[in-house]
């Protein structure tokens, strides 16, 4: 029998207040192993204060190709950004 | 779109120096470069610990130990990271590690050389790992986004290498006339070695134009030894040592240095496997990888039994 690790996906939140944020992937046999791993890999120099580890098959990620669609509906909805709208000098705390 | 429109796009983009992400279109000849090169790059950071792991043991005190350790971590870490930027590219890590072992991939030539006197783990912070920076701040800027992004990580840790190695050079150049010759010897050994770690001449480096076209590198193989002897000459004066090489001197209308020529022959048969640690150095990685061999059997083992257990609780227990 013979099977690789599983590849999982590592986020790190570099300190309290911050959002977890992706940093790489590592091979690991369980979730426990995972987190064990990310400390020593990714945390050696006080890096993080959290650690989430996602088995890489478990990540549904878009399409690049989609991406115009995906994304199109955003682009031209400029009144959804305050720049869009003026505001006379004289008022302020706006 | 045909292909042909694909590649325009592909290459507009490094051209507007938009990153390359894992499931962007792009070239086949690209992934396979890339591939080739970020695993090669792996393998080097691999074995590249097993010169410096040969003086763990020995080093003269606790302070040192817990430095080289410490960086020896480290070159395993940088290895893990480029491993994983590599399986974005859809390369097996099994696969990547049999052609390491089988001999199909290379790596770095550097690590072939023994390190022989404590000094020349001075010298490989300063030299080898100068080498690496000075190649790898360059890769910082790499096309490839999950490349460019471990680069940005190892470059953050290699500069405590190299400053642990020069500071290591500096307490045996200055200590006593036995520790100060041992300094000298070991840049007379290290320098053209790690001249050689760049690469041929731009003349004799095929691929280089495209990799330097899809901006995988942004500087030629010369250029950056051009770098590397710049900064690193005034630093070994200031260590009082004597750069093993009659031919070089500042020359005020380049205003760079000029060098002598690099032994070639050397490069190419290290490169080809008769360096004098490669053959140590593939039976060192090979023996590692089989004496682990039990061990991720039983974890994966271990962890898929836990498994069972947490779908079937009460089966599991009256199996067990
Ligand atoms: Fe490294
Ligand atoms: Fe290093």
């Amino acid at each position: 029998m013979k099977k690789e690790w599983p590849l999982w996906e590592i986020f790190i939140r570099s300190k309290s207040g911050l959002n977890h944020k992706h940093v790489g992937s590592l091979h690991a046999a369980d979730a426990e192993m995972a987190l064990e791993n990310a400390r020593d890999l990714y945390t050696r120099r006080n890096e993080g204060v959290s650690i989430w580890v996602v088995e890489s098959k478990h990540i549904t990620a878009s399409d690049p190709d989609d991406s115009d669609p995906l994304f199109e509906p955003a682009r031209d909805k400029v009144y959804r950004h305050p720049t869009f709208y003026t505001v006379p000098d004289e008022v302020s705390h706006m | 779109m045909t292909s042909l429109n694909f590649e325009a796009i592909f290459q507009s983009k490094i051209d507007d120096e938009v990153k390359i992400e894992p499931k962007d279109w792009m070239p086949d000849a690209y992934r396979k470069t890339l591939i080739r090169q970020i695993s090669q790059h792996a393998h080097s950071e691999i074995v590249g610990m097993l010169p410096e792991g040969n003086w763990i043991t020995r080093a003269p005190s606790l302070r040192r130990k817990l430095i080289l350790l410490a960086k020896v971590q480290d070159e395993a870490g940088h290895g893990l990271y480029l491993y994983s930027a590599a399986e974005t590219l859809g390369a097996d890590r099994d696969d990547l590690v049999q052609q390491l072992l089988t001999g199909k991939a290379k790596y770095s030539s550097i690590f072939n050389y023994p390190t022989l006197n404590w000094a020349d783990i001075g010298a490989i912070g300063w030299l080898v790992d100068g080498a690496a920076i000075t190649n790898q701040v360059m890769l910082t800027r790499t096309s490839y986004g999950p490349y460019a992004r471990a680069m940005v990580r190892i470059c953050k840790e290699e500069s405590f290498h190299q400053r642990q190695g020069y500071e290591l050079m500096m307490a045996m150049a200055f200590g006593s006339p036995e520790q100060k010759a041992m300094a000298q010897d070991s840049l007379n050994r290290w320098w053209w070695p790690a001249l050689m770690m760049f690469g041929p001449h731009d003349s004799d480096s095929p691929h280089s134009d495209q990799a330097l076209k899809w901006k995988i590198k942004r500087k030629s193989n010369d250029e950056l030894r051009q770098n590397f002897v710049d900064v690193t000459v005034p630093q070994a004066e200031y260590l009082g040592l004597t750069v093993p090489d009659p031919d070089l001197r500042w020359n005020e209308e380049r205003g760079h240095y000029d060098f002598g020529k690099i032994n070639w022959d050397e490069f190419w048969s290290v490169v080809k496997g008769n360096g004098p640690c490669n053959r140590q150095r593939i039976q060192a990685r090979t023996k590692a990888y089989e004496d682990g061999a039990w061990v991720r059997e039983a974890a994966m083992a271990h962890a898929e039994k836990k498994e069972q257990r947490k779908m079937q609780p009460e089966a599991a227990s009256k199996a067990a």
